[in-house]
């Protein structure tokens, strides 16, 4: 049984390794400051988005730490959009070697989802750094926000594998993710507290909970930085609307890796 | 599937579906996008119905005309594309290069890139690690394993693919698609020995080539494929023989690649010759032209050259070589006629003849080149360039009577 296992993933495993070594040693290839930008890229946009939503719309005043945790979903989003864009255009952007060679497809989009993660973790650097700085004091509940952090992963693998196929036939695709993705961006309490939506209209804060990247950013939030970042559980007592994401991003996975694994055969013909 | 088999193809059919390129409507491009299959007029058929198998430990040679499908037949062995219908059994472990170099990446150094390129083939960082240094020896490559891949010569990094290619392929089953044609003479020959190697060592190798030589070098079987059929399954010597025969029948060949060129004077009116298929039976091959000065008065040089089927230049030579104390002299307005008789040296295919006049200073008047065209269907073929008649004399080793003289 084990030695079945250590077969049939033995290649995959090999790839993923090398793919990963490799595309980390590409990726800031050529540029002076090299892996620090990993860290000044969230480090600029949350200034820039500190300015504009702190300090002059004066967004979260009424929860702790709110630039703290507006830079962790940040990061997050980040985090969500690099595995979805770079996803969606690994297969075709891989065509040269599809085209001669058969391997096991999905590892192109793990290896960039791993590459990815790499990148989150790199960019928890800065956060523990404004973590420190701002005093945020971490109890248990921290333990907690790995296993969301895992849930937006799942969550962004799953639309990979969905986007990647589609791409490969519709090039389209990648415009109408774009639009897709900006709307998911405001669309998951990332750059506001979910506290401000509560105050006017609790029906939308509910409805919000129910983007499973909102429960991911908001439950790391509440586990990490503090408990005033509200989860679905502070609204209502429904146990649906902790389920319903969930259940949404199982959904969503194995959707994207039944339909990956039925175009994959075709990918060499149809890029 | 027989123990002895390593590979079993069963009436492999492969179509492609052609886009239509009319449809450039966002709607009609994707109601299309998915259902390429229904729009039967653009199909292509690439491989109708090919059946083989191939032995363990078999050099199986696959031969055919651009477009022919064979490429297409090496990917689905390859399981790169999989078949229309039809099927393929492998037995053991299958390398296919179909390109070298898959995955190699400029920005990365050449070590980098050996690792990259043998975990495509599947093979572990430490199963490289164990062959690192033959790769490097293999490619030559010593000093520059640690510079970027952008920085190599294109010689360079083919060697490097095909080094990694060759001394990872220690597995069971090979597939070679044209990787004889790189790198430099001392290059090549490496490759040509390293594929003896594969050859003592049993290997199963199916091989794809449009280089007769090759195939019959290192063959034991092969098959033709033509028009998405096998045409022939023979033993190498006979489906070479088939596949030059397939060039034969393309008589607009040659017209189509003449050129005619120089600086004018003296012209070709006409080349041809005595026969324009050769056996064995003929000792030599005759030509005869017909040359026409326009405004050109005195000695020139007249000559000739004869390329292979694959544009190797094999013969050729000119008046001023030959001196065969013949000056050859042309009048304004008049016409001269040349006969050249050309021995029979040549091996089984399609040749092509260029002429050529020039001033005795070396001056072009007139080159032609692909003038006429002639085959060779020589029992006594070689697989090298040029196959002369050869006399063999033998003595049968007669016992002496009497004690040997030790001094």
């Amino acid at each position: 049984m084990r030695d079945r296992f250590v077969k049939k993933y033995r290649y995959s495993w090999i790839l993923l390794k090398e793919l990963v070594r490799t595309g980390f040693k590409l990726r800031y290839q050529g540029s002076a400051l090299g892996y620090l930008w990993s860290l000044f890229k969230p480090l600029f946009m949350f200034i820039i988005l500190y300015f504009v939503f702190v300090h002059f719309l004066r967004i979260g005043g009424d929860v702790p730490n709110w630039p703290i945790s507006m830079l962790f979903g940040i990061v997050l989003w980040n985090f969500f959009s690099e595995v979805t864009s770079t996803g969606l255009s690994s297969v075709v952007g891989r065509s040269d070697v599809i085209r001669k060679i058969n391997f096991p497809k999905y590892i192109i989009v793990l290896s960039s989802s791993v590459l990815a993660l790499i990148n989150l973790l790199l960019n928890f650097i800065v956060l523990a750094v404004f973590m420190a700085i701002g005093h945020v004091s971490i109890g248990w509940s921290a333990l907690l926000s790995p296993l969301y952090i895992f849930e937006l992963f799942l969550f962004a693998m799953g639309i990979s594998f969905i986007l990647a196929p589609l791409y490969v036939r519709l090039r389209d695709i990648g415009y109408i993710w774009e639009i897709v993705s900006q709307a998911l961006f405001y669309g998951s309490a990332v750059i506001y507290p979910i506290s401000m939506v509560v105050s006017q209209n609790v029906v939308l804060a509910k409805l919000l909970l129910l983007n499973p990247i909102t429960q991911s950013v908001q439950g790391a939030r509440n586990a990490l930085i503090g408990s005033s970042n509200i989860v679905a559980s502070d609204l209502t007592s429904n146990i649906f609307y902790t389920l319903t994401p969930i259940l949404l991003v199982a959904i969503i996975f194995i959707i994207g890796a039944w339909l990956f694994k039925k175009r994959s055969p075709d990918f060499a013909e149809d890029i | 599937m027989n123990d002895e088999i390593a590979i079993s193809a069963k009436s492999i059919f492969k179509d492609f579906y052609l886009p239509h390129e009319k449809n450039d409507s966002i709607k009609s491009k994707i109601v299309n996008a998915y259902k390429k299959k229904d729009r039967g007029a653009d199909t292509q058929h690439a491989l109708k119905g090919i059946s083989f198998d191939i032995k363990k430990g078999e050099f199986f040679g696959v031969v055919g005309r651009n477009g022919s499908g064979k490429s297409t037949l090496l990917k689905i062995l390859a399981q790169i594309y999989r078949p229309t219908s039809g099927t393929v059994e492998v037995r053991g472990r299958l390398v296919p290069f179909i390109e070298l170099g898959v995955g190699f990446n400029p920005d990365l150094t050449g070590s980098d890139n050996v690792y990259l390129n043998g975990a495509l083939l599947g093979f572990s960082r430490r199963e490289v690690d164990a062959k690192y240094q033959r790769i490097v020896e293999f490619a030559e490559l010593e000093e520059f394993m640690s510079q970027k891949l952008k920085n190599y010569s294109s010689g360079m990094q083919v060697r490097l693919a095909f080094s990694v290619a060759t001394v990872l392929a220690e597995s069971d089953i090979l597939l070679v698609d044209e990787v004889l044609a790189v790198g430099d003479a001392d290059f090549q020959r490496k490759c040509l020995e390293y594929f003896k190697e594969l050859k003592k060592l049993k290997k199963t190798v199916v091989f794809v080539s449009h280089s007769m030589d090759a195939i019959r070098e290192f063959c034991d079987r092969a098959i033709l494929i033509d028009e998405g059929r096998v045409a022939i399954e023979d033993t190498a010597q006979n489906v070479a023989k088939e596949y030059s025969k397939l060039f034969i029948k393309d008589t607009n060949r040659t017209k189509q690649r003449q050129e005619r060129w120089g600086k004018g004077g003296a012209k070709y009116n006409k080349v041809s010759l005595a026969k324009t298929t050769i056996t064995n039976d003929d000792t030599v091959i005759t030509l005869y032209a017909e040359v026409e000065s326009v405004n050109v008065d005195g000695e020139v040089i007249v000559g000739f050259m004869i390329k292979n089927g694959a544009d190797a230049m094999v013969c050729g030579t000119n008046s001023a070589i030959v001196n065969q104390n013949i000056n050859v002299e042309i009048r304004k307005g008049c016409v001269a006629n040349i006969e050249w008789s050309i021995p029979n040296i040549f091996s089984d295919g399609k040749y092509t003849i260029d002429v050529a006049i020039a001033t005795s200073t070396g001056e072009t008047l007139e080159w032609w080149s692909n003038s006429t065209e002639f085959d060779v269907f020589n029992y006594q073929s070689t697989p090298y360039i040029v196959s002369p008649k050869f006399n063999l004399k033998y003595k049968a080793a007669s016992r002496r009577s009497g004690k040997r003289n030790r001094n």
